[in-house]
């Protein structure tokens, strides 16, 4: 069965939890400064600071 | 490529819950899929070589990733959801426009300046209030809502010395007095799948800015109209905003060519993933064909529609 993975915010090295069923591409939140992070990869775990919204972003 | 479904390229960057869903129910039904982040693909525009999938299904939150994503596929001959021309035109709300009013589907009133001279005298051609929007943005994202010559100068002003140069092009729309909500209906191929209110206190309806939705019924007036305004566009999966004006008309005020639903599956009860995953598998049988009992896309199905009749509140009832 998946168990949750544990990655490092790069912002300010707090520890957040990965999901199971997390897919490179979206986007979490780290728990402790709240800064946006975008899942790099799963396997292995791996992330960086999402980037910002940019103008044309949307529907 | 698969036997026996359709094999279909889930282009991407950020992945949003709408992405997701769209994922679990490819997943869900066995159907042949990859996932493309098109900011780490590579495009070697020299190799002609042919699509890797059957279908590409361009879900990217970047418009102009996904607008170059689908430019370069359909040269290679893939087949796209949506198209790129549908794209181009959804993307810039000046072409929205114009291919709305040459299919003669009624929209906001709506004018063009190409500099700040001509910006106020559309403005004040349109008359009071005025709404200015950038030619090329999403999300509700700078809007103004201009009430007076003042500060039309102002804003005017503002664009053309701070932004960039999308905004040195000025669309420039009469403000429509809604009753405190607008209409988004789904368009999926040649169906209107659901539709809902958006409703907000504020002038600008939109969820991204904290609208609420709740389910309407898809009546047979916001269905004429939606998909009038979808095959003015040229058809495939989309998401149409109707305004209700006071004197009792639905006007198409945008077409989005890459929609977003998760706030509206709830309220509508209608899988709207599952409905787009449908649609693309049916396009990747071959595009028109008949699959269980749907259409895909007709490629002339913007040139050939009938004009359509005014649609009238009277005749929507929700």
């Amino acid at each position: 069965m998946p168990t949750t993975m544990t990655i490092e915010c790069p912002e300010c090295a707090a520890g957040a939890e990965l999901r199971p069923d997390a897919m490179a591409g979206e986007v979490l939140q780290c728990p402790d400064c709240g800064v946006e992070l975008e899942v790099i990869s799963v396997s292995p775990p791996q992330v960086e600071l999402a980037p910002t919204v940019e103008e044309d972003w949307g529907e | 490529m698969s036997d026996s479904t359709p094999r279909i390229g889930v282009l991407c960057d950020r992945l949003r819950v709408e992405e997701k869903l769209i994922i679990e129910r490819l997943r869900e039904r066995g159907i042949d899929h990859e996932v493309i982040d098109v900011r780490r693909a590579g495009f070697e525009l020299w190799r002609r070589g042919a699509p890797r999938c059957d279908v590409y299904l361009a879900r990217c939150v970047s418009h102009s990733k996904a607008q170059a994503a689908l430019h370069i596929l359909e040269s290679l001959g893939a087949v796209c959801v949506n198209r790129t021309g549908v794209s181009d035109v959804c993307g810039d709300k000046m072409r929205t426009t114009l291919a709305l009013e040459r299919a003669g589907v009624p929209t906001p009133r709506t004018e063009i300046a190409l500099s700040e001279e001509a910006a106020l005298e559309a403005i004040e051609r349109i008359g009071y209030p005025a709404v200015l929007k950038p030619a090329t943005g999403s999300w509700g994202r700078l809007l103004s809502l201009v009430r007076d010559r003042d500060a039309a100068e102002a804003i005017i002003e503002h664009k053309a010395t701070l932004g960039s140069h999308h905004h040195s092009i000025f669309y420039i729309q009469e403000y429509i007095d809604k009753p405190g909500r607008d209409i988004r209906s789904f368009v999926v191929g040649d169906r209107v799948i659901c539709a809902v209110a958006r409703r907000a206190a504020h002038w600008v309806t939109n969820t991204a800015r904290g609208a609420v939705t709740e389910n309407i019924p898809a009546s047979e007036g916001i269905e004429t109209l939606s998909l009038a305004a979808a095959r003015a566009v040229g058809g495939g999966v989309l998401a149409i905003d109707l305004f209700e004006t006071p004197d009792g008309l639905l006007l198409v005020n945008e077409v989005n060519d890459n929609m977003e639903f998760r706030n509206c599956i709830a309220p509508t009860g209608v899988d709207i993933p599952g409905e787009i995953v449908e649609f693309v598998v049916g396009v990747g049988f071959g595009g028109g064909a008949v699959v269980d009992g749907r259409r895909g896309m007709a490629e002339d199905s913007h040139t050939t529609a009938p004009l359509p009749a005014p649609v009238v509140v009277g005749d929507v009832s929700w």
